[in-house]
């Protein structure tokens, strides 16, 4: 078979996806993750009286916690599925990622398993974000003295 | 109004990331690792800390707002102990997410098994 008709007849069986679709359940989907976010500050702000600052610490561990649950119980993946990038740019994804990195490479035992493949997808993101970081951080170091 | 902000910063953010990942051939794991470079550029200027004064919680849930945390982190500790700051205080911010996500995500693991 010629290359081209190939080409053609993959082109005419791949399913097309809708971007304005995909775009606007993203925007919802990521916009409620953040008003979620907002609910659980003030919800510790209010209830156990801590600092602005704190009450984003814990507001973090509970997003990361119930990533960590939904995907363990089977729920996340579909969820990740549908809504693309408005479940994997807030910070479940960082923790759907990390536990189904975990979950998948269980059976090649603890060390060589779990604890050498958690950082498999995720790795990435502490990489670049580290070394991004340290660059323009001296650059802003040496442009502005450091003041925060 | 703090939610409307949240709202619209958090999904702006994802809105940006789906077209990047419709239009090209980059994976999800590029995606994040841009936003991550991204959130740290932000802070030379300190533009990110101006969307976290104005979306609260919003500007903080994106991953974005992993690279503002460890570079802030970061000049916190410069400002006080010098060049070695830059290293000393990296995780300083960030300390809290990535332990709790190992931890919570090691003890999962051992209780749950993988579906399918």
């Amino acid at each position: 078979m010629e290359k081209n008709t190939y080409k053609q007849i993959v082109k005419k069986y791949t399913p097309k996806e809708n971007r304005l679709f995909n775009g606007f359940v993203a925007f919802v989907s990521g916009g409620l993750m953040g008003v979620i976010g907002q609910a659980l500050v003030t919800f510790y702000e209010r209830m156990l009286d801590v600092p602005n600052k704190e009450a984003l610490s814990y507001m973090m561990i509970t997003l990361i916690f119930i990533g960590c649950l939904l995907t363990c119980l089977g729920f996340f993946d579909k969820w990740v599925h549908f809504c693309k990038a408005g479940l994997f740019v807030p910070i479940t994804g960082f923790a759907h990622a990390m536990q189904s990195a975990a979950l998948d490479y269980k059976k090649e035992g603890l060390v060589t398993g779990i604890g050498a493949n958690m950082f498999k997808l995720t790795g990435s993101v502490i990489i670049f974000g580290v070394v991004s970081a340290y660059v323009f951080g001296l650059l802003r170091f040496i442009l502005f003295g450091g003041n925060v | 109004m703090i939610y409307l902000n949240s709202f619209l910063f958090c999904g702006i953010v994802c809105l940006i990331g789906e077209i990047i990942l419709d239009n090209t051939k980059l994976t999800a794991g590029h995606v994040t690792s841009i936003f991550v470079v991204v959130g740290a550029f932000l802070d030379i200027f300190g533009i990110y800390d101006k969307f976290i004064l104005w979306a609260g919680a919003g500007a903080c849930v994106p991953i974005t707002s992993f690279g503002h945390s460890l570079i802030h982190g970061a000049l916190a500790k410069a400002s006080n102990e010098g060049l070695i700051g830059l290293m000393l205080g990296m995780f300083d911010l960030t300390a809290t997410g990535i332990t709790a996500a190992i931890v919570i995500s090691f003890i999962l693991a051992m209780i749950f098994n993988p579906k399918d």
